[in-house]
C-alpha cells in the first residue's frame, strides 16, 4: 500500500518537474517566428502590413501543407523523401491537364493519393525502409514530371488562381489558410479518437497492435493523407505561380523536414505537433524575407534555414537536458 | 559444385553482379555488339563515383536506423570548389589540392558528429542541418565561378590503362582496403556491432561513441575525395556536382545487399550494384529512351529491389 502511494507520488512530482519543460518546449517553435516577424519589423516597419504579408506568406502556404504532409509520414516512424518531387508533379499536372481535360487531371491526381497509400500499405507489409521506398518514388516523380512537362510553361486553371489570390477582409489570406490548416489538423489527429490511434501507432506499435488495431490500416492512413496534403501543396503552388516546371517543388522535402522539427515534432516515437508544424514552415519562410531586409547575401538563405534548425534543436537539448538525459546506447 | 553454386546464389551480392551483366547484355544485344567493351571501360569509370560515396554510406548507415549522412552532396559540392580552387589550374599543386578536399570533408565529418553528439539528435536531421550550411559556404565560397582542373590531374582521372580507367582500379585497390577495414579491423567490428545492438556494443565494452565519430570522419573524408576526383573527371568544380550522389550512395547500398537496418555490410555488393545502376542508364540510352522514362525505370529498379529483398523482422 504504501510502496503504490509513494510510487503514485513519485509520478506527479516527476509530471510536476515535467510541466515547466514541457511548456518550454511547446512555445519553443511560437517564440522562433516572432524572433523572426520581430526582426523584419523592426528593419521594415512597413513590411507588416496586409499587402506586405500577403506578399512574404503567400508562398508559405505550399510548404505548410507539405510540412503538414512530411508531418504525417513522420508521425508513423517513417520519412518521405519524395514529397518535393511529388509537388512538382502535382503542379505539372496542374498546369497540363486540370484546365484543359478536368477529368482526366482529377483522376491522376487521384490516382497519385491511390499510390501514396499503396507505397504505405508496401513500406509495412515488406517491412522496408521508407527512406529507400520515398527514395525510389523521388525518381518516379521525377520522370513523370519530366514526361509531362518536358519544359517549363503550363497554366493554372483560373479557379486555383482565384482562391489562392482571395482577398479576405482585414487579416490577409495566408495567415487565414494557416490557421484553418492548423485547426483541421489539430483536430483531426490530437483531438480525436482514431487520431490517438494514429499517433499510438508510431509511439508503440506493439500495444496499438496488442489493442486490436490494424496497424497496416494506421500506416495507409498516415500516407493517404500525406497523399491529399501533397497534392492540395502541388495545387496551391501552382495557383500561385500560375505556370509549372518538373523541378518547381524540390526544394520541399527538405524543407517539410525542417519544418516538422522546428515545429517541435520528435524524429520517433508519434510526437508531433500539426500547429507547430505550421508554425515551423512559416518561420522558413519568412527567414528568407528577413535575410532580404538584414541585406545578407542571398547565398546564405539556405544557410540560415540550417543555422535555425540548429538553434532551435540546441536549444530544445538544452531544455531536455534540465532533466534526467538519456543517451540512446546507454 | 552444386553446393558451390548455391552458397554463391545465397550471398547478397551476387545479384547485383546477375543485374549488372544482365542490362549489359541487353544493351549490346541490341546495339549488335557494338560498343560492347566501351560500354564497360564508361561504366567502370563512372560507378567509381558512385562507390567511393557508397563505401562512405554503406558504414554510416550500417551503424543502424537513423544513421545516414545527408550532408554527402553538399560537401562534394563544396570539395569539388575548394580542390578546384587551391590547385589553381597548376599541376604542381595537385597535391594540395587533394588535400585541401580532404581536409574540408573531414572538417564536415567533424562538425556532423558534433552536432548529433552535442545536440542529441538523430543523425539525419544533424546532416540535413549541416547540408544547409555547407550548402551556403559552398555558394559564398566558390561564387558561381567555374575553375578548371589542372591538365596533369584531368588526364589522371580519365586515363586507361588496356581500356580500364586507372582511376577504377586505384578505387578497387581502395574498396579492398574498405573490406579489410571493416572485417578485419576492431574498428570495423565495432561498427557492426553497434549497428546489430548498440545497448550491447557499449555494455561490450565497445568504445560506442569514438567508433560513430569516426564513421562521420570518414564519410566527410570520402565525400571530400569524391569532390575532387568529380571536378577532374568533368573538367570544373560546381556546386551541384554532387547532387545525384545522395541517392546513388543509398541505392548501392541496397542493391549491393547491405542492411538498411544496420548490422551488416557488404562492400563486394556496392561495385556490382554500382555497375548495374550505370549500366541500366546506359542501356536505357541505347534503347533511345527519353530521360523521363530513365527516370522512372531507376525509381521502379529501386523499389523492386528493396521490395523483393523484403526488411528484417522487428527487433
Amino acid at each position: 500500500m504504501t510502496s503504490l502511494a509513494g510510487a503514485s507520488t513519485l509520478r506527479a512530482v516527476v509530471a510536476e518537474v515535467n510541466t515547466p519543460r514541457r511548456i518550454l518546449r511547446a512555445i519553443l517553435p511560437a517564440l522562433s517566428l516572432a524572433l523572426v516577424v520581430a526582426g523584419i519589423a523592426w528593419f521594415n516597419p512597413r513590411a507588416i502590413s496586409y499587402f506586405g504579408i500577403n506578399l512574404m506568406l503567400n508562398l508559405g502556404i505550399p510548404v505548410v501543407l507539405a510540412t503538414i504532409a512530411q508531418m504525417f509520414v513522420i508521425t508513423v516512424n517513417e520519412l518521405d523523401l519524395s514529397i518535393g518531387n511529388f509537388v512538382s508533379f502535382v503542379g505539372c499536372v496542374a498546369a497540363i491537364w486540370l484546365r484543359e481535360n478536368p477529368v482526366l487531371g482529377v483522376v491522376i491526381l487521384i490516382g497519385c493519393i491511390g499510390l501514396y497509400a499503396l507505397m504505405g500499405a508496401v513500406i509495412y507489409l515488406r517491412n522496408v525502409p521508407s527512406i529507400v521506398v520515398t527514395l525510389g518514388m523521388l525518381f518516379v516523380w521525377q520522370g513523370l514530371a519530366v514526361l509531362v512537362l518536358p519544359r517549363p510553361g503550363g497554366k493554372a486553371p483560373a479557379w486555383l488562381h482565384d482562391i489562392m489570390n482571395l482577398r479576405t477582409p482585414y487579416v490577409p489570406f495566408p495567415i487565414v489558410a494557416a490557421v484553418v490548416i492548423a485547426a483541421v489538423v489539430h483536430f483531426g489527429i490530437m483531438q480525436s479518437s482514431y487520431g490517438a490511434i494514429l499517433r499510438g501507432s508510431g509511439g508503440n506499435p506493439n500495444a496499438i497492435g496488442r489493442a486490436g488495431w490494424s496497424l497496416l490500416r494506421t500506416k495507409v492512413v498516415m500516407f493517404l493523407l500525406a497523399g491529399i496534403f501533397g497534392v492540395l501543396s502541388g495545387l496551391s503552388l501552382i495557383g500561385l505561380t500560375t505556370s509549372a516546371d518538373a523541378n518547381i517543388g524540390k526544394g520541399y522535402t527538405l524543407l517539410s523536414i525542417a519544418g516538422v522539427i522546428l515545429g517541435g515534432g520528435e524524429f520517433v516515437g508519434g510526437r508531433v505537433s500539426p500547429i507547430g508544424a505550421v508554425i515551423g514552415a512559416l518561420t522558413l519562410t519568412l527567414a528568407g524575407t528577413l535575410l532580404n531586409f538584414m541585406r545578407i547575401s542571398p547565398d546564405w538563405q539556405v544557410g540560415a534555414e540550417g543555422a535555425i534548425l540548429i538553434i532551435v534543436l540546441a536549444a530544445r537539448a538544452l531544455i531536455n537536458r534540465a532533466g534526467p538525459g538519456v543517451l540512446s546506447h546507454k | 559444385m552444386n553446393s558451390l553454386l548455391r552458397r554463391l546464389l545465397s550471398q547478397p551480392w551476387v545479384w547485383s553482379y546477375l543485374g549488372a551483366l544482365l542490362v549489359w547484355l541487353a544493351a549490346i544485344v541490341f546495339t549488335h555488339g557494338y560498343g560492347a567493351g566501351g560500354m564497360i571501360s564508361a561504366g567502370l569509370a563512372l560507378a567509381v563515383f558512385s562507390v567511393i560515396t557508397g563505401v562512405a554510406q554503406m558504414f554510416v548507415i550500417t551503424l543502424g536506423p537513423g544513421n545516414v549522412d545527408l550532408s554527402l552532396p553538399a560537401n562534394i559540392g563544396l570539395a569539388s570548389a575548394v580542390a578546384m580552387k587551391v590547385m589553381g589550374g597548376s599541376d604542381s599543386l595537385i597535391a594540395l589540392g587533394l588535400g585541401a578536399a580532404l581536409v574540408s570533408g573531414i572538417g564536415i565529418g567533424v562538425g556532423n558528429y558534433l552536432l548529433i553528439w552535442l545536440l542529441r539528435i538523430p543523425p539525419i536531421i544533424a546532416t540535413l542541418s549541416a547540408s544547409f550550411i555547407i550548402q551556403s559556404i559552398g555558394i559564398s565560397y566558390g561564387r558561381g565561378l567555374q575553375i578548371k582542373p589542372p591538365p596533369g590531374f584531368a588526364e589522371f582521372t580519365t586515363v586507361q590503362l588496356a581500356g580500364v580507367p586507372l582511376l577504377a582500379i586505384g578505387t578497387v585497390v581502395l574498396t579492398l582496403g574498405f573490406a579489410v577495414l571493416l572485417h578485419r579491423t576492431i574498428y570495423g567490428r565495432s561498427v557492426l556491432a553497434i549497428g546489430q545492438n548498440p545497448r550491447a556494443a557499449w555494455l561490450a565494452g565497445i568504445a560506442v561513441e569514438r567508433t560513430r565519430c569516426f564513421t562521420y570522419l570518414l564519410s566527410g573524408a570520402l565525400g571530400g575525395i569524391c569532390g575532387a576526383l568529380l571536378a577532374g573527371y568533368f573538367r570544373g568544380s560546381s556546386l551541384d556536382i554532387g547532387d545525384e550522389y545522395l541517392l546513388a550512395s543509398i541505392a548501392l547500398v541496397v542493391i549491393g545487399g547491405t542492411s538498411v537496418s544496420g548490422g551488416k555490410a557488404n562492400v563486394t555488393g556496392l561495385w556490382g550494384a554500382g555497375l548495374f545502376l550505370v549500366l541500366l542508364l546506359t542501356m536505357l540510352n541505347t534503347f533511345g529512351v527519353s530521360a523521363g522514362i530513365r527516370y522512372v525505370v531507376t525509381g521502379l529498379v529501386i523499389i523492386g529491389v528493396i521490395v523483393a529483398a523484403g526488411g528484417e523482422k522487428a527487433r
